[in-house]
């Protein structure tokens, strides 16, 4: 019919894909949501347990990581104002600052992790069976929870990464920054989660 | 282009919506060492939401955005909500 209408068709629509972002941050709200109320239960039904396992855990090192968190939060949404006001280097610069932040938490995941299983602590250690139910199941949600946490901190790195590149090749830019807004909404999702991980597990009185 | 109104958050406002997570954070380990009895926990509890709601609203862009993105994400929280409350009512009364 038309000829013209072969050249080029833009599906180019910035809220139908920040939508789409929101129902899958939604899916991840209730897998987590699900863990949380798990973990009300349990600590419900063995509060001593609960209290005295949490004592193994070292309040500094996840009062740094939840900081390093919420720093990253900041230079993602700062990296978003970056390229909304034209600032591409900007942009990468703290694109690539968060990125570096989410390796430093990893890091110190390892070394709290580490320390775990140096003291024969996880998941069906020799020393974990031998303790109450409790204390495995505040362990085995410590471990579950905080690992899956990991594992969406380090799919977020994989896409803060190739958000990089393709801030660097121009095809995100100014005009068009729906794939930054969307990785950043998902970073932001990461941080969410924390905010929650660190009371509970960490600041248990 | 159909350009609507983008509202660009200042990196000043980033600044201070960092400072307050952090004092909240702070906040809730100050309080977490003191003992209140089950009050710990609630108090914690209500510092992390109110820290969830600073990122949702400011990090997260929904009060700037279309309205559309703040009434789905009340109505998911709301569902979850509501989860928990029969939950709980099934834990305690049971």
């Amino acid at each position: 019919m038309e000829q013209n209408h072969t050249e080029h068709v833009d599906h180019f629509d910035p809220v139908a894909s920040k939508i789409g972002m929101w129902l899958f941050i939604f899916t991840e709200i209730l897998l987590f949501g699900g863990l949380f109320i798990v973990y009300s239960v349990y600590r419900y039904k063995h509060p001593v347990e609960f209290h005295l396992a949490h004592q193994e855990l070292d309040v500094t090192i996840g009062l740094i990581n939840t900081i390093i968190l919420l720093v990253s939060s900041m230079t993602v949404a700062m990296s978003i104002t970056a390229l909304q006001t034209g600032n591409k280097k900007l942009t990468l610069i703290f694109i690539a600052v968060t990125i570096l932040l989410a390796l430093v938490f990893l890091v110190n995941k390892y070394f709290e992790w580490g320390a775990k299983f140096h003291h024969d602590i996880y998941p069906g250690s020799e020393f974990l069976m031998s303790l109450s139910k409790g204390d495995m199941l505040f362990f085995g949600l410590y471990f579950f929870m905080t690992g899956l946490h990991a594992i969406h901190i380090i799919v977020g790195v994989v896409l803060l990464g190739v958000i990089y590149m393709k801030v660097q090749n121009g095809s995100v830019n100014q005009q068009r920054f729906s794939l930054l807004e969307n990785g950043g909404l998902y970073w932001h999702l990461v941080d969410l989660i924390w905010i929650f991980l660190f009371p509970l597990f960490y600041l248990i009185h | 282009m159909s350009e609507h109104k983008n509202h660009i958050s200042s990196y000043k406002s980033h600044i201070v919506v960092l400072l307050s997570l952090i004092m909240l954070t702070i906040l809730t380990v100050t309080i977490t060492s003191v003992h209140l009895g089950p009050f710990n926990t609630a108090a914690a509890m209500l510092i992390a939401s109110v820290k969830a709601a600073i990122v949702l609203l400011y990090f997260m862009h929904l009060k700037f955005d279309e309205k559309i993105y703040r009434f789905m994400v009340t109505l998911v929280l709301a569902i979850y909500a509501v989860v928990i409350i029969i939950t709980f009512f099934d834990y305690l009364y049971r």
